[in-house]
């Protein structure tokens, strides 16, 4: 029914440059649960945002999500499953957060476990997603949305640890542009 | 409350209303714009439409901006800004997290990379969020921002607007945009204003100043209302 009446969602607008007037005093969000209140494993995300000529972002606010790797880990008061962090000077932000959970879609196909992503900078006109696995997981293989994408791009999905925790680059543009996903 | 008209269309307008990626009048998009084609995930496979928790506590005080800074309020207009937000389906959203943030009655922003020379209010310091009530209703009590100089080309100034960043029930209903007042002279020159495909479009941003809202003697009303995606509708990239 081309022509049926309805609400059409409100128009995007960039976040702009100062988003930290309204954000910046949230710095507990970039922690989703802490060793003391999560029982699965904690994770530390580090991420950075790049330009199309590979200079780091450093007014982009980055959301993630997730889902709770249990029960044990359901979202409370303590544990929450959606986290936010502003980039700094050289592009980074950090999140402490736990492993997130494997799954089973609807039609049996294994998910592997990965963070949703979500960011907003000065110059996107709307926000984009993304979604991070990581390096070394043996369901990646047969994850159907890894599967959607081309095999020369899959790499910029998957997050690498580095001892100290797991680190995730997003470029915005270029050879290596990560991949973003139309939800 | 009666919904704003402006804010029902047809099937066929969804296709062109958003704005794209990129927009080279509006320069930062240059760089950040992604090039490639988005990978469209299939509902079953998108975890995204689930719940999302862990909102921050909302304090009483924080949606007078004008009563944030003990021992004085900001100079500038008294404003209210008051709408409802509601879902494709014409639902009331309960509950959403409303946050917002915006430049001086000067339309200096309290930021250290703004270096527009306006002065700085030790009274404000412009940011607020609230929840909507059972019926999707938000309010704020603010000053009117200012318009201010960006760079982003010759004699380039920001319409005065105030920014809203939108979390609903899931991240599908993830929004932020901005509030723009009526009849204001630099829409014609603004480039994120006409980034937006077409003027009916661009008067989805535009507040309305509303004598209902309006308290007598104490401040003007604009009302604004908001329309954030539905669970299984059409992805933004696909409006643009």
């Amino acid at each position: 029914m081309a022509d049926e009446k309805r609400l059409v969602a409100s128009p995007s607008q960039t976040i702009g440059p100062f988003l930290h007037v309204g954000f910046e005093s949230q710095v507990e969000l970039k922690t989703l649960g802490s060793a003391a209140t999560i029982k699965s494993a904690p994770l530390h995300l580090r991420i950075q945002v790049l330009d199309g000529v590979g200079a780091p972002i450093d007014d982009a606010l980055v959301e993630i999500w997730q889902t709770a790797p249990g029960e044990s880990d359901a979202p409370s008061a303590a544990v929450r499953n959606w986290g936010r962090c502003p980039t700094d000077t050289y592009g980074w932000c950090a999140f402490d957060t736990f492993t997130p959970a494997s799954g089973v879609a609807e039609d049996g196909c294994r998910i592997a476990a990965h963070i949703n992503i979500c960011v907003f900078a000065r110059g996107l006109l709307r926000h984009v997603f993304t979604r991070c696995y990581f390096a070394g997981d043996a369901a990646l293989a047969g994850d159907p949305v890894l599967g959607l994408v081309p095999p020369t791009r899959r790499d910029t999905l998957v997050a690498r640890s580095d001892g100290a925790g797991w680190t995730f680059q997003i470029r915005m543009q270029g050879a290596d542009e990560t991949v973003f996903f139309d939800l | 409350m009666k919904i704003d008209d402006r804010v029902i269309l047809t099937d066929a307008d969804v296709h062109k209303s958003q704005p794209p990626l990129l927009y080279p009048p509006y320069r930062s998009t240059v760089l950040r714009a992604p090039a490639q084609p988005q990978i469209r995930v299939p509902e079953a496979y998108s975890d995204l439409t689930q719940p999302v928790y862990g909102h921050m506590a909302i304090g009483p005080g924080d949606a007078d901006l004008t009563r944030q800074c003990p021992g004085g309020e900001p100079q500038g207009e008294r404003i209210i800004v008051s709408g409802r937000l509601l879902d494709e389906d014409g639902r009331p959203v309960r509950n959403a997290l409303i946050e917002v943030w915006q430049a001086n009655a000067a339309g200096r922003y309290r930021h250290s990379r703004d270096a527009h020379p306006a002065p700085l209010d030790p009274y404000f310091i412009g940011a607020g969020r609230c929840e909507t009530d059972a019926e999707g209703r938000y309010r704020f009590v603010s000053i009117k921002p200012g318009a201010y100089p960006w760079r982003n080309h010759e004699n380039a100034w920001r319409p005065a607007h105030i920014h809203f960043s939108i979390f609903g029930q899931s991240f599908l209903t993830r929004l932020v945009t901005q509030m723009y007042f009526p009849s204001d002279p630099l829409f014609p020159y603004d480039p994120m204003m006409q980034s937006l495909p077409d003027d009916r479009v661009r008067q989805r941003l535009i507040s309305t100043f509303d004598l209902g809202l309006t308290e007598p003697e104490w401040a003007l009303g604009y009302r604004f209302d908001i329309v954030v995606r539905g669970p299984h509708s059409t992805p933004f990239e696909e409006r643009a």
